[in-house]
């Protein structure tokens, strides 16, 4: 087929760009480490019962500056809603949802997920400078959605 | 030749073409009022209370989604497919009965949709996710827009074989084939909302299924829910490629690469939609990451149509004695508003594409998932690249279907520009808010964790907003004038342009849709199949509806 030169230059000059993008998601991905979620992780915390079912809000610590925080969400509540952890902690994250489509979107962060019934989402992220990270849903879930947030407290030393 | 001859559709035609467009418009007229209310709403001013039209926020952004994306669209695509398949084969629609019949058929539904939205029993927002659940009334009337859709494709199908039958060996017309495109790109992507409807929404909102099984029916929505948005944008290419260069006194750059643009559409828009549930837990990541790459591929049709619809406008410029490297863009006939509206689209479109780069970008995508930065993306793509195009098409659409005047061609081209800017100003203020973490589906002027930051920008897009709908109230008003106040007896040509290069040589695959089909059938197996069989598999139907509205 035909083309003009100008055009087949533009063909590859976008099919090039195109490449480059599509490589720097996979490095940000592999060896950045940006997670998104998937199906790998459907399991509740590791040896969650007792005093921490998997059904219920809760944060513990599992060592020195590492924490699990099981998130439950619904209209139009985050429980537990509000997380104090010191600074330099890194928190695991389960999302669930007790009723509908919630979102899980700590502010200054890439934390950013999905909470969807039936489903747990979860995503790790390590807090290095102190101060207040509210924490929003951004699906709508309803008249309250707006109302429905909570807060991440990374305290200093 | 593939080029078309001058030909007058039917009266009934017409007035069935009209119909459509008269009523997609006047949703599109609502759907605005409601933009307003959110945009001042996010800036502070909050006139729920004082418009008694809606209840709260979100019965209005409901109204505002759904009559803009799924009622305004589709009408007028239903009616600009019909004209272009008529006129383009130069003969009468075989099945106008059955053009009568798709039209009630999608209004009946129509008519439950609406009163379920303005009744506030449909407050789930255009993209009705489970287990919100809203009266069944408005999923049954969806479906029946549906099914109106699908007897379209029935009387396109019907016509164009037709005329195969009639014109052995002769090429489709382009605008023709534009359309047949859209269509069957279009009834292969409707296949899942189909499914989630019928199978899943309809039964459980009547009580006849104890539960819903949200992600499966979230998977679903978006094997069509991104398609669709192919589905409102290829009617604005027929536009862009064969009709506005005849408008602006040029012809269309290359043939064979316009053809393979359409054609690649039909199998690229439909093997991504994961690209809406990156941040899903329950679908793979390494399926979000092949329907990434694929949305990336998507973006090759997107790139050779800037380039060759702007050669062609290019031709237009230059044989108006337009000279060196800009010079051709000054002599464009900017006093046509159809031509400044159209233009005026395209160039936010590419900012269009630029930022719906940074949605399909897999991890970056993170950043700006479910904040104002999509709002403030799509507005530049359906809300202007398709939204301004449609009313730049009506400029001389309605006349020449109805054989008045444009009844004002100032108000035309200010509308234009307003629209223009005041989508400049909206979009770049939800961006902007989008970065700061403001989220999108939100009454953020009540929301208790608004963060400082956010005014500025939400001002600045709430300002754009007045723009905008000041530039709606002006193209409503010339419609209305249009139809029953400007002068009668004037004939308005059809533009369809003719390509540079007349009945060039050109692969026989470039005029066949089977084959094109048939690759499409393949890759939305590989890249769906796996998931769907197993959220089948997995499926539980327990999950309870909710109304919280
Ligand atoms: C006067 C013009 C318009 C204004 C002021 C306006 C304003 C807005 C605002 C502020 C939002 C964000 C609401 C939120 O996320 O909370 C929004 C959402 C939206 N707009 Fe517009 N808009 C206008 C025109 C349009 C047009 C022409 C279209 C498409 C043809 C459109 C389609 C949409 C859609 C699909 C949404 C998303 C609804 C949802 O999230 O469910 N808008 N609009
Ligand atoms: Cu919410
Ligand atoms: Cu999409």
């Amino acid at each position: 087929m035909h083309t003009h030169p100008l055009e087949r230059f533009w063909i590859y000059l976008s099919a090039g760009l195109l490449v480059v993008f599509a490589f720097a998601v996979a490095f940000s991905s592999l060896v950045l480490g940006i997670e998104i979620p998937g199906i790998e992780d459907q399991a509740v915390p590791a040896a969650a019962a007792g005093e921490y079912p998997p059904n219920q809000g809760w944060i513990r610590e599992l060592a020195p500056g590492r924490y699990e925080v099981n998130m439950m969400t619904r209209v139009w509540t985050f429980d537990p809603g509000e997380i104090r952890v010191p600074r330099g902690s890194t928190v695991t994250f389960y999302l669930h949802s007790a009723d509908l489509l919630h979102g899980f979107r700590i502010q200054g962060t890439t934390v950013s997920l999905m909470a969807i019934p039936g489903q747990v989402g979860k995503v790790t992220y390590t807090f290095t400078t102190p101060g207040e990270y509210p924490f929003v849903c951004h699906e709508y879930c309803g008249v309250g959605h707006h109302l429905m947030s909570g807060r991440v407290i990374v305290e200093g030393n | 030749m593939s080029g078309v001859a001058p030909y007058e559709m039917r009266t009934s035609e017409k007035r069935l073409v009209l119909w459509f467009i008269g009523i997609g418009f006047a949703h599109l007229a609502v759907g605005i009022l409601m933009g307003l209310l959110q945009g001042l709403q996010h800036a502070g001013i909050d006139l729920y209370r004082v418009v008694p039209l809606v209840r709260h926020y979100y019965q209005g952004l409901s109204i505002h989604g759904v009559f803009n994306v799924l009622v305004f669209t589709t009408y007028f695509i239903a009616g600009f497919l019909l004209f272009v398949t008529g006129y383009g084969l130069g003969r009468p629609l075989p099945g106008l009965r059955l053009g009568w019949v798709t039209f009630w058929v999608m209004t009946a539904g129509l008519v439950l949709v609406d009163w379920a939205l303005l009744a506030n029993k449909a407050s789930v927002l255009f993209t009705s996710y489970a287990p919100l659940q809203a009266h069944p009334a408005y999923y049954v009337g969806l479906v029946l827009v549906v099914v109106g859709t699908w007897l379209l494709l029935v009387i396109m199908t019907q016509a164009y074989l037709a005329w195969r039958r009639e014109n052995p060996g002769r090429r489709t017309p382009l605008i023709t084939f534009g359309a047949l495109a859209t269509i069957f790109m279009w009834g292969l992507a409707s296949v899942g909302i189909a499914v989630q409807f019928v199978g899943l929404l309809i039964p459980w909102s009547l009580g006849l299924l104890p539960g819903v099984d949200p992600l499966l029916s979230r998977t679903l929505f978006w094997f069509t829910g991104h398609p669709i948005v192919y589905f409102w944008l290829l009617p604005a290419y027929i536009s862009w490629y064969f009709m506005l260069p005849r408008q602006v006194g040029g012809r269309l750059f290359s043939e064979p690469l316009a053809r393979l643009a359409f054609l690649l559409f039909i199998p690229l828009s439909l093997p991504v939609g994961f690209h809406h549930q990156y941040l899903d837990p329950g679908v793979s990541v390494g399926y979000k990451a092949i329907h990434g790459l694929l949305t990336f591929a998507v973006f090759m049709p997107s790139m050779l149509t800037a380039f060759t619809v702007l050669a062609s406008v290019e031709t237009g410029g230059r044989a108006r004695g337009g000279r060196g490297w800009l010079g051709w863009i000054g002599r464009l006939p900017w006093q046509d508003p159809s031509v400044t509206a159209q233009l005026l689209a395209m160039v936010l479109f590419a900012f269009g594409g630029i930022s719906g780069l940074v949605n399909a970008s897999f991890t970056v995508n993170l950043v700006v998932h479910n904040t104002l930065f999509v709002p403030g993306h799509f507005h530049l793509t359906v809300g202007t690249a398709v939204a301004l195009t449609f009313m730049g098409v009506t400029y001389w659409l309605v006349p020449h279907l109805t054989g008045r005047r444009l009844w004002s061609r100032k108000a035309a081209l200010w509308q234009a520009w307003l629209w223009f800017f005041g989508m400049t100003l909206m979009s770049r203020g939800m961006v902007w808010a989008g970065m700061l973490g403001a989220p999108r589906r939100t009454a953020l002027g009540s929301a208790p964790y608004f963060q400082p930051e956010w005014t500025d920008p939400l001002r600045l897009a709430a300002f754009g907003g007045v723009l905008l709908t000041v530039s709606g109230v002006l193209f409503f008003v010339n419609l209305v004038g249009t139809l029953w106040g400007a002068p009668r007896g004037v004939t308005t040509e059809v533009p369809v342009a003719e390509p540079v290069e007349e009945g060039r040589a050109m692969p026989a695959f470039l005029d066949r849709f089977t084959p094109w089909v048939t690759v499409t059938a393949v890759l939305v197996a590989a890249a769906y199949l796996p998931t769907l069989y197993r959220l089948f598999a997995e499926m539980r139907l327990t999950v309870p509806g909710l109304r919280p509205y």
